[in-house]
């Protein structure tokens, strides 16, 4: 049994103008457990809180009951007044019996009365009570980056730059993501390798950062402060910290007919290969689907030309395993597939091409060195329409496209008819858009002159159907402003794609029991107060993993993602939350309900050998919640059929006698 | 009237212990009488040859039993499993209640099984010996010379003539014909005391619950109750009770079960098959599963391992509890 | 006038962070509502069994109402959506077993609606008032 001291607050005349405090605390002498009870003007100034320290060493107080304003007010400062007197902080309760009582009844014998009544179930709750301390947990001080895009890029360079080591994971050859196949960027037309690829040789040379390029993220086990993470790095059949990355293997190889990748397939690339020039590790890789060497042994020219004598047919897949203390996830988006899309002619023309193969088209790195051609027969193109929301905003097509609005594509589209203008003011240019959204600094300036000073003929009207004529690509479309039917005779047209999560994404959110909504976008901890932390602990999002978003606006959510790792990794141990759920294993069935509810993934499985009455053993599956990652909510204690599962703080038992009490 | 024969059944059962293919056969044994069919496991040739039992009243649903039976137990457990008792195999599967490595399930085809107390109403008590006898059972009675015929049809179990699958959706070898899932009408019920008034309502099952003597043989007999222990006998639970002392534990005791196997509950109708109140306790699942059905798309616990119950799972579209009752009120 | 009105018994299950703040606020407010309302805090919405809720009934609560964070908002991120998949089908299942449907209640009140919350209470009071004494759910043993 506990020994229970029982506080009132009059809080002034807060409580006791509505409440007779009197006859609360005496109300409440009576009640189990308790052996002190009295009331004070106020409880949480430092002489109500030396009255509360008083009354715990000079009664043996265990429990203590403070009725006084909402605990969301003051539940910490008695906690801490609870942790002064020597007793642990959790078996202290608070009866609510100002917001929830005497402010908002009227007159004294019913506010009397409740306060009585929510005294006396806080008196039941805390004779429940036990002592509880958080768990503590070690943190591994390295840092996981998932994805080598200017989100990950970004991340990595800020949690490095602040003393810890980050691993990045990339899955293709280099880093650098979709920004480097980008050509000039919104709104200030600076072109996206000169900013981007500074970055990527920082990352390369920082001795705080290690790049797994041609990688994958192959299992993850543990939690916050303590994940276990295997790396799958696929054989690329070039040693390399051997390769020099000169090229001479790209150049001699004989097989020089596969699609290029980097180019979105314009142009092709040697079975050998190094995605582009600034490509960060400068390695080569080879292709083992196109190496005639690997396929059928025949060949072997790059191990012979190469000096450093990097290549190597026999290499294999290598798991290299490793712990973090935090996991970033900045996996990024791709254009989606323009199959669904037939009335674009997309699959029928090479003259109807995607924004992001537009960009590729005008690089000076590019298939075409930068000059705009057709990609059908290399002529300039004399009209261009571009065509926004291809595949976004799709209320009605949704299994087409997506419901979402990608974001992006108004300010590209912009872009690209501004720079078609600039560079080629002969061309027309025709932008068809449901909308044209332009928020953030300097965007809508930027679109602005691409109509005004650029001349770009903006159309508020939806392409119905591009047919393929002759080298003419005949463009249906309505001009709703206007009202009325437009027949273009098009030589290129480029279609703004919608944006979606990277494959990749789904089954990393379920290794990292990271929840994602229905658009495969992972979900934050908190919509607006913790936008770049998934509500897995220790996993934060960085970039368009988490939706739809332009360049400035990744790069500030790369850093604060860097930041709240940094945050995390500066610790030395986490403190964790003691209400947090538990189960009892020898009532436990196993049953997996729990672990389905369970929104952070604290629940895990485990073979137990129990022994019977009979001296048998007899295995069983048990749940365990691990109390660093479970953050007490709950769920699992419903969702649990047995009643093995419970809540610390929040027990069953604790809120079945407050009902009694109150009930009573 | 079962479509395969006891001899067949037997034949297998003997083989594949005989050969060591199992190590034991869960299966029917005979009791004192044809109709008081009891689970057995069965570990010798010779028990089989003299007890095993496949007639129309083996209703037993063994699924259950395979959790406490399998679990100390070495070597293979030969199980005979109905269609609908395969969906609880399913859902025990699940949630790993049980190890799969060591059980060889057979699928027996099912034509329905007898509802003893349908008959015992029918014949009244005292009966000796039930024969089938083409579409009737040929019932003996003790105290009286002449033999009753009763139409098998009338005296099936109540999941019987509301039978919604006669498809096995798990075996390791089916005997006899694969079957269909059946569109039954296992909801009409449901719906008839929906359409009451709330007092109407009130009063039907305080009539049927007012009748329960808490012997927990709806909890023991439940494939889904199948928990390490349960509420209702753990006193740190809060609600503890052996026995009812008021109306209300009752309503309690059963509402509770019901919850608790709510999206988990196969509908096999275990529950109020050995009742000895003959409460109709399906029709609580069942209000479960057709409202589960109806907020939140069709959902069949047990049509297939590993899918998630709908009350451990959400979407951010679901209707709110309020509306239950608004979407009732506009139907009506 | 009615003499020896019926003062009816409510429990409401506030979570933590968003219906209890809001109840909070009802009170830094001054929004009135009837004493006959008792909270009790759970971390979430979601942390109430159907076993409480039956239990307050047992023990002579005429109404009982959940409160938790509007969908979408759980601090939790999910809590709720599971809280109004369960209380659907017991609302549901009580129902059937003819408790009046407006004893139970599941209502969204965010940290910022001290209004709502006062006013959902008042006319939950008042819903539950209506309807009388608890007879059906109560446990007569255990009345005062």
């Amino acid at each position: 049994m506990q020994r229970v001291g029982v506080f009132v607050c009059w809080c002034g005349s807060n409580i006791a103008g509505t409440v007779d405090v009197q006859a609360v605390s005496d109300a409440l002498k009576n009640e189990p457990g308790v052996v002190f009870s009295t009331n004070y003007q106020y409880m949480c100034s430092q002489a109500g809180q030396d009255m509360i320290i008083d009354a715990v060493k000079e009664h043996n107080l265990t429990g203590i009951v403070v009725c006084s304003c909402s605990p969301r007010m003051h539940e910490a400062t008695f906690r801490k007044t609870a942790a002064a007197a020597g007793i642990n902080p959790y078996m202290v309760e608070i009866a609510n019996i100002r917001e929830q009582c005497s402010w908002v009844h009227k007159d004294i014998p019913t506010g009397t009365e409740k306060a009585i009544i929510l005294g006396k179930a806080a008196v039941a709750k805390v004779n429940l009570n036990t002592p509880l301390t958080p768990g503590e947990s070690p943190v591994t001080k390295r840092a996981l980056v998932i994805g080598g895009g200017i989100a990950g890029i970004q991340t990595a360079l800020d949690i490095a730059d602040a003393g810890f080591p980050v691993d990045i994971v990339e899955t293709k050859p280099t880093i650098g993501g979709k920004m480097a196949q980008l050509d000039k960027t919104f709104p200030t037309l600076d072109c996206a390798a000169c900013i981007l690829t500074p970055k990527m040789v920082d990352v390369a040379q920082n001795e705080k950062i290690r790049i797994f390029s041609y990688s994958e993220v192959s299992e993850i086990k543990g939690f916050v402060g303590n994940f276990d993470v295997t790396i799958k790095k696929n054989a690329r059949y070039v040693k390399e910290d051997i390769c020099t990355g000169c090229g001479a293997c790209v150049e001699k190889c004989p097989m020089k007919k596969v699609p290029n990748e980097f180019n979105l397939g314009m142009d092709n690339r040697s079975a050998i290969y190094i995605p582009f020039a600034q490509a960060v590790p400068k390695v080569a890789t080879i292709d083992p689907n196109s190496c005639n060497m690997l396929k059928n042994g025949k060949c072997g020219l790059c191990a012979k030309i190469c000096a450093a004598g990097a290549i190597d047919y026999t290499q294999k897949d290598e798991y290299v395993n490793e712990k973090y203390g935090a996991i970033v996830v900045a996996t990024g988006f791709n254009p989606i597939s323009m199959d669904k899309f037939d009335e674009f002619a997309y699959n029928q023309s090479k003259d109807v091409i995607t924004s992001l193969e537009f960009e590729r088209l005008t690089n000076a790195a590019g298939p075409t060195a930068g000059h705009l051609e057709r990609p059908s027969d290399g002529k300039s193109p004399k009209t261009i329409v571009f065509v926004q929301c291809v595949g976004s905003r799709c209320d009605s097509c949704a299994q087409k496209g997506k419901e979402y609005c990608s974001k992006i594509c108004c300010m590209y589209t912009a872009k690209h008819a501004m720079l078609v203008r600039d560079k080629y003011p002969d061309t027309e240019v025709y932008v068809f858009y449901i909308d044209v959204r332009t928020p953030g600094k300097n965007f809508d300036e930027f679109y602005r002159r691409a109509v005004e000073e650029y001349g770009v003929k903006y159309v508020k009207g939806m392409v119905g159907k591009v047919t393929p004529q002759g080298d003419k690509l005949k463009v249906q479309a309505s001009d709703l402003i206007d009202n009325k039917q437009l027949h273009i005779d098009a030589d290129l047209v480029v279609l703004a794609a919608a944006i979606e999560p990277d494959k990749s994404a789904r089954p990393l959110a379920t290794m990292l029991t990271a929840s994602m909504d229905t658009n495969d976008f992972f979900t934050e901890a908190h919509p607006k107060l913790r936008p770049v932390e998934s509500p897995t602990a220790g996993v934060f999002l960085s970039g368009a993993c988490q939706g739809p978003k332009d360049i400035p606006e990744t790069v500030s959510q790369a850093g604060a993602a860097a930041s709240k790792v940094i945050g995390l990794l500066a610790k030395d141990k986490l403190t964790g939350n003691p209400c947090v759920a538990h189960s009892n294993e020898l009532m436990c069935n196993g049953c997996s309900s729990c672990e389905r509810v369970c929104p952070y993934g604290a629940i895990t499985y485990e073979d137990k050998e129990f022994r019977m009455p009979d001296r048998t053993t007899k295995i069983r599956r048990v749940a365990l919640v691990n109390p660093a990652v479970c953050q007490g909510c709950g769920a699992c204690t419903v969702a649990c059929p047995s009643g093995a599962m419970d809540l610390n703080g929040f027990a069953s038992n604790q809120i079945m006698a407050e009902v009694d009490a109150i009930c009573k | 009237m079962q479509k395969i024969t006891q001899d067949k059944l037997l034949e297998k059962a003997v083989s594949l212990l005989s050969n060591g293919t199992v190590s034991a056969v869960l299966g029917w044994s005979k009791g004192e009488f044809s109709y008081d069919v009891t689970p057995k496991m069965f570990k010798t040739e010779d028990d089989l040859k003299e007890n095993f039992i496949w007639n129309d009243f083996c209703g037993v649903n063994f699924s259950k039993y395979l959790v406490s039976k399998t679990d100390r137990f070495e070597g293979k457990i030969l199980v005979f499993l109905k269609p609908c008792d395969t969906y609880s195999f399913n859902q025990l599967l699940t949630e790993h209640r049980f190890d799969r490595e060591k059980v060889y399930a057979i699928g027996v085809p099912c034509e329905g099984m007898v509802d003893v107390s349908k008959l015992k109403a029918k014949t009244g008590e005292g009966i000796s010996e039930i024969k089938e006898d083409g579409e009737n059972l040929k019932v003996t009675k003790i105290y009286e010379d002449n033999q009753v015929a009763v139409p098998f049809k009338d005296v099936l179990l109540e999941r019987c003539i509301n039978c919604k699958s006669k498809k096995h959706v798990a075996y390791d070898e089916l005997m006899g014909d694969e079957g269909e899932v059946i569109d039954s009408n296992r909801f009409d019920e449901v719906a008839k005391l929906e359409a009451l008034t709330p007092d109407e309502r009130f009063a039907f099952w305080q009539n049927e619950l007012s009748r329960c003597i808490r012997c927990n043989a709806c909890r023991d007999a439940c494939p889904a109750c199948t928990c390490e222990k349960c509420v209702f006998d753990n006193p740190a639970s809060g609600v503890e009770n052996k026995a009812p002392a008021n109306s209300f534990e009752e309503k309690m005791f059963h509402i509770i079960r019901a919850y608790h196997v709510a999206g988990r509950c196969t509908d096999c109708g275990e529950c109020s098959r050995v009742c000895p109140q003959n409460i109709p306790l399906h029709l609580l699942n069942r209000k479960f599963i057709k409202d589960i059905n109806e907020f939140y798309g069709e959902y069949q616990a047990g049509a297939e391992v590993g899918s998630r119950a709908p009350l451990v799972d959400y979407t951010t579209e679901d209707l709110e509890p309020g509306e239950v009752f608004d979407r009732r009120d506009t139907d009506a | 006038m009615q003499v020896n009105e019926h003062k009816p018994l409510i429990v409401a299950f506030c979570c933590n962070w968003c219906s209890y703040a809001g109840a909070d606020l009802a009170g830094n407010n001054r929004l009135n509502y009837p004493a006959d309302v008792k909270i009790i805090r759970v971390p979430c919405s979601c942390r109430v069994n159907p076993m409480f809720i039956l239990r307050a009934f047992q023990r002579g609560a005429d109404g009982v109402i959940i409160c938790g964070c509007h969908p979408g908002d759980c601090h939790y991120t999910s809590g709720n959506y599971y809280t109004r998949r369960r209380m659907a089908a017991l609302f549901s299942m009580l129902d059937f077993l003819g408790i009046e449907k407006e004893r139970t209640r599941v209502e969204w009140v965010s940290a910022a609606e001290g209004a709502k919350f006062a006013a959902t209470m008042n006319d939950f009071v008042e819903k539950v008032t209506a309807l009388g004494e608890n007879k059906r759910l109560e446990d007569l043993r255990c009345k005062r």
